[in-house]
């Protein structure tokens, strides 16, 4: 583990691997250290937001005394996630992966998948986990708008946009369950450590 | 007395509902957000009484007006706009039907107009604070808007006027921390960040201030996984030139960050306007 300080207000910590950092965001929120306001868990590293006046050196000494478990024997809650599979670029991710398309979306439902982290827009979990037959580049131009519920892959990963953005990911379905309400306890369906399982909708 | 208590009669550039935010949901990708000048958002709603996260009127280069709805006490802090009744950092009586003005601050970015009782529109996720990047919030203030204030808190404004907080306007001396990824950058780079003044662009906003001096050359190629940023953090995009994070920043980013802006000088930064140069220094100690 690296501890990279940024200024007065934060401390990153660059674990190296996407496996760690989650387990550390894990044992984290278990345990947050005095003087951590908020924590944002993220592809290779946990940045803690300090409060105003804390001391870097005791959260760094805090967070080493941590024993962060295993970060995919996760017991999160499980979120099933209804999708039709038509999306716009599904011929072309079948075209990436040389697979049929009924196997790119019988790949998809196969697994469970885990919320690793969020950060592209409230609401949106990068979900991890995925066979690696999946991974596929970004689009080589993104889309000004894409509407909320459509299902993507990018990268090891795969998404749902929880409302209408930008975005340059490979659009492989849509769903109709809300992942954001803002005025819901908790509002984002997809937080770090809550298992997804996507299911073709209208199959029994 | 609570109820309608402000209507919004001109808006400026930009004004926008705001208080300390809603950190702690960085999780969720939802962005701390709330006043751009923290201390100047305090300032006001300390001169009316309030509580200091109150919710208030933040205006960008002045421009703003309202009507009373009722008598109210206000206060108005930070860019020092001139006023059509009162002075700046006092505390200001409206009668019914009176109107307030913000002229055109000569230097500084940003004013906060704070209602004694606080502005009570609804919160979303514990904030009344518009964000910008994230769309959450009362959305920005338009002609014709009416706002709520609650009650007046059992303190009584205790000053009748603030001292100056800050010379606005100049050059701006910036502090900052080198990290956490400087060392993605040649020696050159980061000698330049510190050496060269930087222009404030036009395309600043509540989310970043974009800056305008020499292209910061990196040291190492390739992509950063997206990782968590701080507000104050300088990140530098492929064109090499930084953005300074400010309230509405993303939650996370994929471009190295070469330094941070101490919490003490946000504020400050938060009032360059587009044109005016800046310098950072490396903080003592």
């Amino acid at each position: 583990m690296r501890f990279l300080p940024c200024a007065d207000q934060g401390l990153l910590v660059d674990t190296g691997s996407l496996d760690e950092a989650l387990a550390l965001y894990r044992a984290l929120e278990e345990s947050p250290p005095t003087g951590v306001e908020d924590l944002v868990p993220a592809a290779r590293t946990v940045l803690l937001r300090l409060a105003p006046g804390a001391d870097p050196a005791r959260v760094e000494q805090a967070v080493r005394g941590l024993e962060p478990g295993e970060a995919r024997t996760g017991t999160g809650e499980l979120v099933r996630i209804p999708v039709v599979y038509d999306g716009e670029d599904l011929p072309g991710v079948a075209e990436l992966t040389g697979l049929p398309v009924r196997e790119v979306v019988r790949l998809h439902i196969s697994p469970i998948w885990t919320v690793a982290f969020g950060g592209f827009a409230p609401g949106f979990g990068y979900l991890t986990g995925g066979p690696p037959e999946l991974t596929v580049p970004r689009r080589a131009e993104s889309r000004t708008r894409v509407p909320a519920g459509a299902v993507g892959l990018a990268g090891e990963y795969s998404g749902v946009y929880p409302r209408p953005s930008p975005g340059g990911w490979q659009l492989i379905g849509r769903t109709e369950l809300e992942l954001w309400r803002e005025d819901r306890t908790p509002p984002a369906l997809l937080r770090p450590g809550v298992r997804v399982r996507f299911e073709e909708a209208g199959q029994p | 007395m609570s109820g309608d208590a402000l209507e919004i009669v001109a808006t400026g550039p930009l004004a926008t509902v705001q208080d300390l935010g809603r950190p702690g949901l960085a999780a969720i990708g939802v962005g701390a957000s709330g006043a751009a000048d923290r201390s100047a958002l305090r300032l006001a709603n300390r001169l009316v009484g309030n509580p200091e996260g109150a919710a208030a009127v933040e205006a960008t280069l002045g421009g703003l007006a309202v009507r009373a709805l009722r008598p109210l006490t206000v206060a108005v802090t930070g860019a020092p706009a001139p006023l059509s009744t009162g002075a700046a950092r006092s505390v200001i009586q409206l009668a019914e039907g009176e109107r307030l003005e913000l002229g055109t601050p000569p230097a500084g970015l940003r004013s906060y107009l704070a209602v004694r009782g606080g502005l009570t529109v609804p919160e979303v996720l514990g904030s009344r604070s518009r964000d910008l990047l994230a769309a959450l919030g009362p959305p920005p203030l338009a002609p014709g808007d009416v706002l709520p204030a609650g009650p007046a808190p059992a303190a009584f404004p205790c000053v009748d006027l603030a001292p100056v907080r800050t010379a606005f306007g100049g050059e701006p001396e910036l502090r900052v921390a080198l990290g956490p990824r400087d060392d993605w950058f040649t020696p050159e780079a980061v000698r330049r960040l510190l050496a060269e003044p930087w222009t404030v662009g036009a395309a600043s906003d509540r989310v970043g201030m974009r800056l305008e001096g020499p292209a910061l050359e990196r040291a190492v190629g390739g992509e950063l996984p997206s990782e968590g940023m701080v507000p104050g953090a300088l990140q530098v995009p492929p064109g090499g030139r930084p953005v300074l994070f400010l309230a509405d920043h993303p939650v996370t980013g994929g471009y190295p960050v070469v330094a941070c802006v101490l919490r003490a000088d946000l504020d400050l930064a938060a009032q360059a306007r587009p044109g005016q140069t800046l310098r950072f220094r490396v903080a003592r100690g």
